[in-house]
């Protein structure tokens, strides 16, 4: 909150700045605009720039390499018993600290050494945040008269506040990819990590998941058992349905919409069905635990067959009705762009409206059914709220879409969600997960993505 | 649309005019009739595209329909197998008789119509096929080939017949889309064979393709009139002389002159037709 | 359509061609009416399960909305309340009003003399109503040694009794309310002591244990603040990200990659986008767990490529030729984008921004990562406090066992689809307003 103040701060003092240059160039030719190089706007930007962005970047460096430059310093200060702890009980006992300097209840009752490094943490933080202060407030003025030095009518302000602006933009779009890069290393880093303790090949090829038992990270190969075979089965399986669900009736109404249906009929319905899409994902998972699950399950037992309350049917029903839209608005445009001239051609031979649709329609738009479907899985796989609050969270490797079976997503949230150590395998196990799941994805995606791209390139 | 509006007063007495004044030849007059269109009109929502077009079309001959774009050609066309029941907002008055039965009475099946009535467009349309599936489509959902060999026949013959069999007999397993564009329509017109029709209606089958190909379809059709009645729409006036033995003249949805090709390119009746084949617009 | 025939047997043999033609015309069209019907009943499936999800959805909500009340005589009894007679604000806010309540609920609910009968009568009422009353001595010192009719809160299980949701048939064991408390529901009912009003506490309150005093305004604020956050980091960032690519980077290998990257990371699920804010926002920056801000943060990156993808499009729409005027006349080119290109793409753009808004608000699962899963019963004040957002909030409610907790669920899933429905037709209308065919 109180660097926001300083923020607001140097704002203002840019916005200030913008004032001064102006009236600095419009003076030095006697409050002729004709005279100046650019438009008076130009060179106040320039000055407000000086002021805030050499100050702004400073702040932002310094807030995010605070924390670790902080607990490095206090770990450095610790009595040297301290110093001998594992990583574990290190980042246990930081965070012990941590609570108690932030004044909230600690797990244990605190011994005088963590007291006092409490104290030293307060410290190091109203230390380090006076410093970024002061070192903010002076990079800000220095910026202020630096730019306001600068500024005479001959100044050229516009190609220079335009090179910024112009730099602005392509840091903005390299966000993407950073953002990629983010992920990418995020989840390499951790399953690194993670593969360091258990063997890829046990993970992908172990039949046995059960990572609740290893508690400690000590226990960690021992009990704990991370064969993820189980849980991509299950993925699989709730995928299946979904798609069995999604692809028949998305496909359907997508030809109903593109071929039969009355433009009144298309400007009614497919808004509303639309609505599907735009449903929250949680809505999705209260509807199967609360509607689709037990429905199931009546079902099945008045017909005497066993489901489980947490069936992968249910799950991977409602996950269908969630995809539904996603295949039946990528088809329609695929279906709309299958050029008129076949539909004419066929139409012609004296088909009927199904045949040419069948014959004709259909296996020219086959690429990008195609890829639409790809995408829909991809969605599919990922999808997480769902499974979490209809599916199971036991492994079970099993093929009966009636028993319970659980998800990658769900084991990433069910492994991450609530208090424990970041270092574990169990956590880490999840990052692992994630790497999975994002790399089946992106390749789903890349397949799909160019498969539609090359079928648009097709008829256009 | 002015232009339109002030025709649309005096063109249906210069037209009887123009008719008296220039008799069909014995040659044209003495074939029997195939398709019969009598004042036909067709608006699309609220445009008139077609006014009171009224004319014969013998069998077994080449009749062409020339005119400036947009002056109704495929619309009259594409009335003639119904093509039209495709587009929504599209309306048509009139009679059209093949074989002097009506093809918009309620009891005529427009399915059966086209199977008789075959189609070749402007652009080459092959569908996203093998060579031969393209050929056996027609056929197989017209219920009119029983059993491999069967296909096989018929689908040799027609290509054959469309005079491309040599060029694609040992490819029929290929996309249709992987020929040339003169071999594709050429294809395109194999394939309307296949399903015997007795009138072929073609578009500006040549109007994508290059002068060789263009000659080489223009041999096809004249070859193809001993068998079938065909209707062209061409751009092309050196096409329509070259390839039909009855022309007639289209302009702002009006039928002007109709009659023996001939006639019609060495002494036209119509002021209209004279500038038009004369080049003065178009 | 055929020719006249020569002979009978020809003509015999036409005959059976034709009978042979119409019975497969026939079965051809039977093909094509089954074909129609197939699609008809996808779409009626589609619009079948969306109106069964919102039917139940808003059944099991509606009741929500309003809540019970019980007009109980409360005695303010000195002796608990202010024993020496001080009338010390210090000391009336820490007084024993529990004991005061349960001399009233002996009074007024016969049989509550026993341990059993006492938690009976104490399960009647919200076990709030002790600071009900601490409120009101406070407000008005004077009431204490009286005793006040007051409407005060009832349990959620009487809540749940009085609209019917509790089946008064079912053997005592089955029932959540017992018969000694069936009878003191049905006396209050006979003296018209029960009555229903709108519930303003599931508007005003956060999150609690007890259903009745369980509301959703602390995730409303917390959807808001991340909201915030997400539109100050998303919108200007995209809008920069858009103008480039489209305006003016050339076109290379470089921003290939990126176009590709864009498309890509729009299709990513949102769980991954979670884990990277748990790795690098708290576990490498150190940010603080449970807050807005990376909640924000985490929505922002995902909501870019939606509003990038969505403000090219109306960069795209917008026609050279105005470009070329503006260059013409002497305008550099961000002169011409700012000036002319930039304003006349803004609805489009900001439609995106609004669809792109709208999605941030409905996701769940990347939030549960930064820990904005956590029970909180304060109303978010900051950006740095822990909060937690209506989808994790229905999340939450949805995992808890009582009856009165699904109906709250649902209640605040309909909040939720509302905001999402507003700002959807928002979108709408924006579209609707400045849609432009150049
Ligand atoms: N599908 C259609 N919808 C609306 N109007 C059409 C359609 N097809 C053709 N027209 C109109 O009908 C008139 C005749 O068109 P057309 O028959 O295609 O001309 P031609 O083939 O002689 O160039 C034109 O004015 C055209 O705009
Ligand atoms: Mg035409």
């Amino acid at each position: 909150m109180n660097s926001l103040i300083l923020v607001a701060v140097l704002l203002l003092l840019s916005a200030i700045g913008y004032q001064f240059g102006r009236k600095r160039a419009l003076a030095g030719t006697g409050g002729e605009i004709r005279g100046l190089h650019s438009l008076p706007g130009y060179y106040g930007a320039y000055v407000a720039l000086w002021c805030a962005l050499p100050a702004l970047l400073v702040i932002a460096i310094w807030l995010s390499a605070q924390g670790g430059i902080v607990d490095s310093l206090l770990i450095a200060g610790l009595p040297a018993s301290a110093q001998t702890l594992s990583t574990g009980e290190l980042s246990l006992l930081l965070s012990d600290i941590r609570n108690l300097a932030s004044g909230d209840i600690t797990s244990r009752t605190p011994s005088p050494m963590v007291l006092a490094a409490a104290e030293r943490y307060n410290d190091l933080r109203s230390t380090g945040f006076a410093a970024m202060v002061v070192v903010g407030l002076a990079l800000g003025m220095a910026g202020f008269f630096f730019g306001w030095r600068a500024i005479n009518p001959e100044f050229r302000a516009r190609p220079r506040v335009e090179r910024i602006v112009h730099w602005a933009l392509i840091v903005a779009s390299a966000i993407a990819i950073l953002t990629t890069i983010g992920i990418v290393m995020s989840l390499l880093f951790e399953s690194i990590r993670f593969f360091s303790r258990v063997s890829p090949v046990e993970f992908l090829f172990g039949l046995n998941w059960s990572p609740q038992t290893a508690l400690r990270a000590e226990q960690v190969g021992s009990t704990g058992a991370f064969g993820a075979v189980p849980i991509f089965a299950g993925t699989f399986l709730i995928t299946i349905i979904a798609m069995l669900v999604a692809v028949p009736v998305g496909l359907f109404s997508a030809i109903y919409m593109a071929e039969y249906a009355s433009p009144r009929f298309r400007a009614i319905i497919k808004p509303i069905l639309e609505i599907l899409a735009g449903i929250p994902t949680v809505v999705y998972g209260f509807f199967a635990a609360l509607t689709i699950a037990p429905f199931f399950r009546g079902f099945g037992e008045s017909i005497g067959l066993d489901v489980a309350s947490e069936s992968a049917l249910a799950a991977g029903v409602v996950m269908g009705i969630m995809i539904i839209p996603f295949v039946s608005s990528l088809s329609d445009d695929v279906i709309n762009a299958v050029p008129q001239s076949l539909r004419d051609g066929s139409f012609a031979m004296g088909a009927t409206h199904s045949e040419t649709i069948r014959q004709v329609i259909i296996p020219a738009a086959l690429p990008g059914i195609v890829g639409s479907v790809l995408l829909a899985t991809s969605r599919a796989i990922g999808e997480t709220m769902i499974v979490v609050m209809a599916a199971g969270l036991a492994s079970n490797l099993t093929a009966n879409p009636l028993e319970a079976v659980t998800t990658v997503t769900v084991q990433i949230v069910t492994l991450l969600v609530g208090d424990q150590e970041f270092d574990s395998s169990k956590t880490l196990a999840a990052f692992a997960l994630g790497l999975v799941l994002f790399v089946i994805t992106l390749c789903l995606n890349v397949i799909a993505l160019s498969v539609v791209r090359k079928y648009r390139e097709k008829y256009d | 649309m002015t232009d339109a509006a002030m025709s649309e007063d005096n063109t249906p007495k210069e037209l009887e005019a123009a008719l008296e004044k220039a008799p069909e030849t014995e040659a044209v007059k003495a074939l029997p009739i195939k398709v019969r269109a009598t004042d036909v009109n067709v608006f699309y929502g609220d445009n008139h595209a077609l006014k009171d077009v009224t004319i014969d079309i013998p069998e077994h001959r080449v009749t062409a329909f020339i005119g400036p774009s947009g002056c109704g050609k495929s619309t009259f066309l594409r009335c003639i197998n119904r093509m039209n029941d495709t587009i929504d907002i599209c309306r048509i008055e009139g009679k059209i008789e093949i074989d002097d039965r009506d093809i918009y009475d309620r009891s005529i099946d427009v399915v059966q119509l086209r199977a008789k009535v075959g189609m070749v467009f402007q652009k080459p349309n092959p569908f996203p096929k093998s060579i031969y599936d393209n050929i056996a489509y027609g056929p197989r959902i017209h219920g009119m080939v029983a059993g491999k060999t069967d296909t096989d026949e018929m689908v040799e013959a027609s290509l054959k017949r469309a005079g491309l069999w040599a060029e694609v007999k040992d490819r029929l397993a290929q996309p249709g889309t992987s020929l040339s564009g003169g071999q594709q329509q050429r294809l395109c017109i194999a394939r309307a064979i296949a399903v015997s029709p007795q009138v072929i209606l073609m578009d500006e089958p040549c109007s994508a393709l290059d002068p060789i190909a263009t000659a080489r379809i223009e041999e096809l059709i004249d070859e193809l009139r001993r068998n079938f009645t065909i209707v062209i729409v061409t751009h092309s006036m050196q096409q329509a002389a070259r390839v039909s033995q009855k022309t007639a003249f289209f302009h702002l949805g009006v039928l002007v002159e109709q009659g023996n090709t001939e006639q019609i390119f060495t002494n036209p009746v119509d002021k209209r037709t004279q500038d038009y084949i004369t080049g003065r617009f178009g | 359509m055929t020719d006249i025939p020569a002979n009978d047997a020809t003509n015999d043999a036409e005959a059976r061609t034709r009978t042979r033609e119409a019975a497969l015309i026939r079965k051809r069209y039977r093909a094509e009416r089954r074909f129609r019907m197939y699609g008809l009943a996808a779409i009626l499936a589609a619009l079948g399960m969306l109106t069964v999800l919102l039917v139940s959805i808003v059944s099991a909500g509606l009741p929500a909305f309003t809540t019970t009340q019980i007009a109980l005589d409360l005695n303010f009894d000195a002796g608990d309340i202010d024993p020496g007679g001080s009338r010390d604000p210090a000391k009336l806010a820490s007084a024993n009003y529990r004991g005061a309540l349960l001399k009233s609920l002996r009074a007024e609910f016969p049989g509550s003399e026993t341990r059993q009968g006492r938690r009976d009568a104490l399960n009647m009422i919200s076990n709030n109503v002790p600071f009900v009353m601490r409120d009101m001595v406070l407000a008005d010192p004077f009431i204490i040694g009286t005793t006040q009719r007051v409407w005060v809160k009832s349990s959620a299980d009487i809540d749940q009794l009085a609209k019917g949701s509790i089946d008064r048939t079912l053997p005592e064991s089955d029932r959540r309310v017992d018969n000694r408390q069936l009878a003191w529901f049905e006396k209050l009912e006979r003296e018209e002591r029960i009555r229903t009003v709108f519930n303003s506490t599931f508007f005003t309150t956060a999150d609690s244990r007890e259903p009745e005093q369980a509301g959703i305004l602390g995730a409303v604020i917390g959807s808001a603040l991340t909201l915030i956050i997400t539109l100050l980091l998303s919108f200007p960032v995209g809008v920069m990200a858009a103008v480039y690519l489209e305006e003016f980077a050339p076109k290379n290998r470089w921003t290939d990659l990126i176009e590709v990257n864009i498309n890509n990371l729009a299709a990513v699920p949102s769980i991954v986008f979670g884990l990277l804010g748990l790795a690098v926002f708290l576990n490498f920056f150190g940010l603080p767990r449970s807050a807005p801000v990376v909640g924000g943060m985490v929505l922002a990156l995902m909501t870019l490529p939606t509003i990038i993808i969505a403000s090219r499009a109306a960069l795209k729409a917008v026609p050279p030729s105005i470009r070329e005027a503006a260059l013409g006349m002497g305008a550099s080119r961000l002169q011409t984008v700012t000036h002319h290109v930039l304003p006349l793409a803004m609805p489009g753009i900001l439609t995106g921004t609004i669809i792109g808004m709208a999605q941030a608000l409905g996701e769940t699962a990347p939030l549960l990562m930064i820990g904005m899963v956590a029970f909180i019963v304060d109303v978010p004040g900051g950006f740095t406090d822990p909060a937690t957002v209506l989808p994790v909030q229905i999340f939450l409610w949805a995992d808890a066992p009582e009856r009165a907790f699904v109906e709250r669920t649902s209640a605040a899933i309909m909040v939720l689809l509302t905001f999402l429905i507003m700002m959807n037709l928002f979108a709408v209308l924006l579209r609707k307003k400045f849609e432009r065919r150049w």
